[in-house]
């Protein structure tokens, strides 16, 4: 599916986004960027909350948490080739980390979350979620245990040089396979019913309206330091490196790089960013439960940001959102029918804009198509 | 030199924070009294809209679109009927997608864009549990009809399904009678069998019944070899099956592969109805057991009403079952409620819901407003070549819900 071994170099990206040149059309690239931030950020905060109602616009936060595992996703599998089929596993860890920590704090100190009282066939908590209680572990365990997951999955596979369709389907496996494990473990975990009904977010009632107003913010705020984040990683030497690895990996080990070590830190910030979209989710949405992380999940993390342009920040993160907001849209239109919807504008997106929607602006305004990898 | 889009990003930032943080100081903390967006009614117009939240796609989609239907049933009926309050009632039908958090968002939709006056649906506890934190959180209704595990009892959900004690505890209490005195547990790996089999365990302690074997098959799995082969050797008086949808299609094939059958070794199922006998085929069940409130066979002249009404609309050869059942009730309920409080506002419905009784097809049912569960009859059914269910024993009257079992001494610790 992503043999890019074969396209030699074609991997600078998506035009004007990444040009690297120097002089003024730098200058101006750096301008228009600028000016692309600004109108996200005068967007996000200003337009949306001023022109969506409450309930919109908590669906907005929930599409913006879709984008955050997107922008990840456009690290790893865009710029990396790694097909990252099982981001699922990483969304899951950072979302249960923070669930548990919002149902102990809902409980109390020394109190048992309420559904193990009803589930559960002890009266003691595990052990696994005492760390939990402390609000500074839970956060820092939303991002660092995923990135600590994906760190060892990652030396281990890159090690061996796994690749292609293996890599995405032990990434798959693995998510699958958390997904049972979560069910298995009703008493401790909540089971298929996941953890639900939180009732403050770290001392917030979360039933308040200018709270929830806030988690969007929160959301609105991350995804765009995590968009800056990612921009400074593809214009850096470790993008151009990450790009080569991507196209041509024996030359990179022949040029004396690690490519087990460039392909691993791509996928361990992808983890971490899933894990916080993951987090996030789950004061936004307030639910996490193993439907969320399995294989299905882990494929539409991926549509969105194959259909926006994976190769392009922007495309990756747009097409996320555009995904989800279609599908709630049509489903909110065609309540029998939205599925077919859904599947049609995936197939039209891949048979005739294989770079994605952003590749749209090129054709628009006849630049050259910049080859992204246009194999799907 | 400094770019001029830094310092720009920057200021866009700070400002963004700036923004967040003065929001934030104006929310509540949790445990004061928040500025709660409650729920609303729409009641403005000739009609009154009500949200039905069915999965509509995905796995459970071949169930839960029967429950639409017989919504839509009872809505037709009262509209014809000259409606509720005078007002005609405008169904609002939403997909769940078989996807919990879709669920949540869907039932958030109803309540605050089109401000219904109740929702009816959901299927799955996973679905349930999901809307209940939007429905107590905007303080609106959900009228819940399918049979469930118990051991809940929100303010804001009315339960028309069977809980355990109107169904399991009478399923056992007949296996008892009739004599079994080892049981074998199979179901679906979710929260409804293992809690189910966890009731049913303490139970077994307390009556004396050994348990010989507990597995669970992922929801959806076919694979069932293994699993028949462990029934049969274990040489149990009775399987107590709580599988869901296809996987008794493979379960019940394998089963009668090892050579059981229902007279060797009955298997009472709780989660299939005259639907599902219809997908697994009657001839892979003919002569097994269930637990269930109603029976497209239970007599009476609601009960044929409904039958006939139902067929006429959607077809001769669409059968009744419990959980349609019970939601075709459901609307009746709340119809009733609204009448006796006068008004469709959530607290007066809920004021007005105790002892409101229907004449449902299964028999009267009785609401009983401090667990927001109906009173129902438990009937074991024995499943025939027709793929319909016969009545074989029923309780000899209504029996009271007890979503907790706080009734019965052995469930003592459960919850």
């Amino acid at each position: 599916m992503t043999d890019h071994q074969t396209e030699t170099g074609t991997g600078n990206g998506t035009g004007d986004e990444t040009t690297t040149g120097n002089g003024s059309g730098a200058r101006g690239a750096r301008w228009r960027l600028a000016g692309g931030y600004a109108a996200a950020a005068v967007l996000l905060f200003a337009v949306a909350p001023a022109v969506l109602s409450d309930f919109r616009l908590e669906q907005l936060a929930r599409y913006l948490c879709f984008a955050m595992v997107a922008v990840g996703i456009s690290l790893a599998w865009g710029r990396g080739g790694m097909l990252t089929l099982g981001q699922g596993l990483f969304f899951g860890l950072g979302g249960y980390a923070m669930a548990m920590h919002l149902k102990l704090a809902d409980a109390g100190p020394g109190q048992l979350p309420d559904f193990m009282l009803l589930y559960g066939s002890t009266d003691q908590l595990p052990w696994w979620w005492e760390p939990f209680r402390s609000p500074v572990v839970a956060i820092a365990a939303v991002f660092l245990v995923p990135m600590a997951v994906a760190a060892v999955i990652g030396f281990l596979v890159f090690r061996r040089r796994v690749r292609g369709a293996y890599f995405a389907i032990l990434s798959q496996a693995l998510a699958a396979a958390f997904a049972i494990l979560l069910i298995g473990q009703q008493a401790t975990t909540g089971g298929t019913n996941g953890l639900t009904n939180f009732q403050g977010f770290f001392g917030f009632a979360l039933n308040d309206p200018i709270n929830r107003r806030t988690v969007y913010f929160v959301i609105a705020g991350t995804l765009l330091a995590l968009m800056l984040l990612t921009r400074q990683l593809f214009l850096s030497r470790y993008g151009e490196l990450l790009v080569a690895v991507r196209d041509s990996e024996e030359r990179v080990r022949f040029l004396g790089y690690d490519p087990a070590l460039v392909k691993l830190v791509a996928y361990v910030v992808s983890a971490g960013m899933a894990g916080l979209a993951g987090a996030l989710f789950v004061p936004a949405v307030g639910i996490i439960s193993p439907a969320l992380i399995g294989i299905v999940p882990s494929i539409q993390f991926l549509i969105g940001a194959a259909i926006g342009g994976r190769a392009s920040l922007v495309g990756a993160a747009l097409g996320a959102i555009a995904v989800a907001w279609a599908q709630t849209t049509l489903s909110e239109e065609f309540p029998a029918a939205w599925t077919y919807f859904q599947a049609g504008l995936f197939i039209v997106v891949v048979a005739f804009l294989p770079g994605g929607l952003i590749s749209l602006r090129q054709l628009l305004t006849r630049r050259r198509p910049t080859p992204l990898g246009a194999s799907t | 030199m400094l770019p001029i889009a830094r310092v720009r990003r920057l200021a866009a930032i700070a400002v963004a924070s700036a923004t967040a943080l003065a929001l934030t100081a104006c929310g509540a903390k949790t445990g004061e009294e928040s500025a709660n967006a409650a729920a609303t009614v729409d009641t403005s117009g000739d009609t009154i809209k009500v949200g039905l939240l069915n999965s509509l796609s995905g796995t459970m989609a071949i169930s839960e679109v029967t429950v639409r239907d017989a919504l839509m049933l009872a809505i037709e009926e009262i509209n014809a009927d000259g409606g509720v309050l005078g007002k005609q009632i405008e169904p609002i039908s939403e997909d769940g997608a078989s996807d919990w958090p879709t669920f949540a968002e869907k039932s958030e939709k109803l309540i605050q864009q089109d401000q219904v006056a109740a929702v009816f649906g959901c299927w799955t506890s996973a679905s349930r549990k999901a809307v209940l934190p939007v429905f107590e959180q905007n303080g609106s209704l959900l009228f819940y009809p399918v049979q469930y595990e118990g051991l809940e009892q929100s303010p804001n959900i009315f339960y028309t399904g069977a809980t355990t004690n109107q169904q399991i505890v009478p399923a056992l209490d007949y296996l008892v009678e009739e004599g079994v005195e080892s049981l074998y547990l199979v179901g679906s790996d979710y929260v409804f069998p293992r809690t189910a089999n966890r009731i049913i365990r303490a139970y077994a302690e307390e009556h004396g019944i050994e348990i010989v074997g507990e597995d669970y098959a992922p929801l959806g799995s076919t694979e069932f070899s293994t699993i028949a082969n462990k029934v049969e050797q274990a040489g149990a008086d009775a399987v107590f099956n709580t599988l869901n949808g296809d996987s008794n299609v493979s379960f019940f094939s394998e089963y009668a592969a090892t050579g059981l059958t229902a007279e060797t070794m009955p298997v009472l199922s709780v989660s299939i109805a005259e639907e599902e006998v219809k997908s697994i085929g009657a001839e892979n069940l003919e002569g097994q057991l269930t637990s269930w409130n109603y029976y497209q066979t239970t007599e009476g002249e609601a009960n044929e009403e409904f039958v006939a009404a139902f067929q006429e609309r959607y077809g001769a050869d669409r059968p009744t079952s419990d959980p349609m059942e019970a939601a075709y009730t459901s609307v009746y309920l709340w119809a009733a409620m609204v009448e006796e409080a006068g008004s469709f506002e959530v607290e007066d419905v809920r004021a007005a819901a105790d002892g409101i009784t229907f004449e449902a097809p299964e028999g009267t049912v009785t609401v009983d407003g401090e667990t927001q569960h109906i009173h129902k009859t438990a009937r074991i059914g024995r499943i025939g070549a027709d793929g319909l269910i016969t009545e074989v024993w029923s309780s000899e009257e209504p029996i009271r819900p007890d979503p907790y079992l706080r009734d019965y001494d052995w469930a003592e610790g459960l919850s």
